[in-house]
């Protein structure tokens, strides 16, 4: 056959396990580009119990998509993930099932074994994929450079290779459609893919995850969020957007290598790797908004950016943009705050 | 334990980047380059580990034109104790770089590869998983920290939402390393005048047998990114700009 063939996740904890809010989104982006190549679409989900899991109802949402079928690929040792688990078992699905395109959501996971598993196919992957376009006929797949401050065009250029993987960044589809769409199951029909693993192939041994610090600073619920980025130079200067956001009220955030550089904790870092946050008001200083951060604070309601570069890509999801030096600005608008309260 | 540090140079962070006339790449004649910051901190877990282990030793590798030999340099101030530079003016496909680095790395047979996560510029994330496949040794990726056990190495690994996770894996092996598990060190003065009497060694890349196959799948075009909101931007002096934001932060937002 030939298709697109999306490869979900659950969501990493999640008891009862339910699909990620990427996976979703990774699916409508699979949907899109079989809908718009005419070409079915068809989901699979690795584990040892990925039969059961798609009955229940956190994968509801798969069940009501437009899915020619759904493959659960089960084997004991697929229980815990590991890169040369899931690249054999999906190797397997892959050579029986030929499809054009192989869709992943770009995760953690997905980052780990995709790149093999494309390569042991022989076939590129386009990582990390923000759009979909459709030019006389053949896909585009647009991708960031440089940390967002520029965006590519990727194209097939040998066509007739496949299949093509794909992996799509959080937030590049919508996964509302799906997460709502209550209606009947289409009954894309579930089978089970037993493939051939023994342990002696599995080289990695992984341990259970841990966290290493409780959080005690809740930013998923601040209501105004004053953001901190390297754009700050030194330490010490940190005081002076403390200042601003205790002249606003609001809590300090940071990016992460703040974090990293321990001038603030880690609980307070914003983005993938940190707290998710949606406040009213979002005011980033000297942050230059790379997609890893973005994805932490895009909920809020309003973004004020401060930052000298122009092209800077914080500024392409700002309300309000202020271009210039940040040790200028950030003095002149913690008076004038203090001002504005009468203080 | 021999270990290989993979390095690839990119643009400073701050330069400013304009498209190239064929809209194929950026225009890199004023530009001035670094080390993509994941290699920095994957050289820095490298160093660590050569000075934990007595009888190590440290090559730093890297793929690219004349110029990147700088990054090589760099390493070698830092502390590492040679470098192979493999010369080659393309370097956006990860598998023929990929292939280059295997090539050059098989005939080392190092216990250990260390490459960045991701790079700067590319950004693919694809290199250091494509190197280890093609070296036919495990994996793991987003390292933070890397430490030898009885059985091979132990790596620290970041996973999504603040998780963490430790994977083992018999030698020889590869990690790639996440930014941010260490303090970057710097070079010293010393380590700068002994680097000039260290060994750099130049391959040619067409040396290095048949290059991977062309990419299926290739870069077009570069075009600045699309809004996604509609922006105000305020200007002015600082004074003035202060003042607007303030009121647009009282009548607008209704935070003040
Ligand atoms: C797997 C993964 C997970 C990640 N998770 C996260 C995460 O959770 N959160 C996160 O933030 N990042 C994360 N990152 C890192 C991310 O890719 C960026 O590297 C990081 O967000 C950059 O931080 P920054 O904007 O502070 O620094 P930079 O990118 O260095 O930006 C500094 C900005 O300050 C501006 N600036 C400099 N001086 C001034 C001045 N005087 N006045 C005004 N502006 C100035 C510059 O123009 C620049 O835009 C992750 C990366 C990876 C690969
Ligand atoms: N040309 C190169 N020379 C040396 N190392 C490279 C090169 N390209 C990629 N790498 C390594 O592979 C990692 C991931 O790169 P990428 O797949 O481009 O994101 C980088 O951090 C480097 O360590």
């Amino acid at each position: 056959m030939s298709g697109v063939l999306v490869v979900l996740e659950p969501r990493p904890g999640s008891d009862p396990a339910a699909l990620s809010r990427i996976s979703l989104e990774a699916l409508a982006g699979g949907l899109h580009l079989a809908q718009q190549l005419s070409l079915p679409c068809i989901a699979a989900l690795a584990g040892s119990g990925s039969a059961v899991q798609l009955q229940s109802p956190g994968f509801a949402p798969l069940r009501a998509a437009q899915l020619e079928q759904i493959y659960a690929i089960e084997h004991p040792l697929l229980a815990h993930y590991t890169a040369d688990g899931h690249t054999l078992a999906l190797e397997q699905l892959i050579r029986k099932l030929c499809p054009e395109y192989v869709v992943f959501p770009h995760t953690y996971q997905v980052r780990d074994y995709a790149p093999a598993l494309a390569v042991s196919l022989g076939q590129p992957l386009v990582s990390d994929v923000i759009a979909i376009r459709i030019e006389d006929g053949s896909p585009i797949f647009v991708r960031q450079l440089f940390q967002g401050r520029l965006n590519a065009d990727y194209r097939v250029t040998h066509p007739g290779s496949a299949p093509i993987f794909l992996s799509i960044q959080a937030g590049a589809f919508r996964a509302e459609s799906l997460e709502n769409s209550n209606g009947p199951a289409t009954a894309a029909s579930i089978v089970s893919f037993i493939p051939q693993l023994t342990e002696a192939q599995i080289r990695t041994r992984p341990a259970a995850p841990f966290r290493e610090s409780a959080r005690t600073v809740d930013l998923a619920s601040a209501p105004l969020i004053v953001s901190v980025g390297r754009g700050i130079g030194e330490q010490q200067n940190l005081a002076l957007v403390e200042s601003l956001a205790a002249a606003l009220g609001a809590e300090l955030a940071a990016s992460r290598p703040i974090c990293d550089l321990g001038w603030l904790p880690m609980e307070r870092q914003v983005g993938s790797s940190g707290q998710t946050v949606a406040p009213r008001l979002y005011l980033a200083v000297g942050i230059s908004g790379a997609i890893q951060h973005l994805v932490g604070m895009k909920g809020a309601k309003t973004v004020v950016a401060i930052n000298r570069d122009p092209a800077a890509p914080i500024f392409e999801v700002a309300d309000y943009a202020v271009v210039g030096d940040l040790f200028e600005v950030v003095p002149e608008l913690i008076k004038a705050i203090h001002a504005t309260k009468g203080e | 334990m021999k270990i290989v540090v993979t390095l690839k140079q990119v643009p400073e962070r701050d330069a400013l980047l304009s498209i190239s006339p064929g809209a194929d790449w950026i225009d890199e004649s004023a530009l001035s380059f670094t080390t993509s910051e994941p290699d920095a901190y994957a050289l820095e877990e490298a160093l660590r580990l050569r000075d934990s282990q007595p009888g190590s030793e440290l090559v730093a590798l890297t793929a690219g034109p004349e110029r990147s030999a700088s990054v090589l340099r760099d390493a070698l101030a830092r502390g590492a104790d040679r470098a192979i530079h493999v010369l080659t003016s393309s370097t956006h496909d990860p598998l023929s770089t990929a292939h280059l680095l295997a090539a050059a790395i098989r005939v080392e047979s190092p216990g250990l590869v260390l490459t960045g996560l991701q790079s700067d510029d590319l950004g693919l994330g694809q290199t250091g998983v494509i190197l280890a496949h093609l070296l036919g040794v495990p994996h793991s990726t987003l390292a933070l920290h890397v430490e030898p056990v009885p059985t091979g190495i132990r790596v620290k690994r970041e996973l999504e939402d603040g998780w963490f996770q430790h994977v083992e894996m018999p030698l020889p092996a590869l990690a790639t390393i996440q930014s941010g598990g260490n303090q970057l060190r710097y070079a010293t003065l010393m380590g700068i005048k002994k680097a000039r009497n260290k060994e750099l060694r130049t391959i040619d890349a067409a040396s290095l047998g048949a290059p991977a196959p062309p990419a299926a799948v290739e870069l077009t075009r570069i075009f600045p990114p699309d809004k996604q909101k509609h922006t105000r931007t305020l200007a002015g002096s600082s004074a003035e700009i202060a003042a607007q934001l303030t009121g647009i932060l009282r009548n607008e937002v209704h935070v003040l």
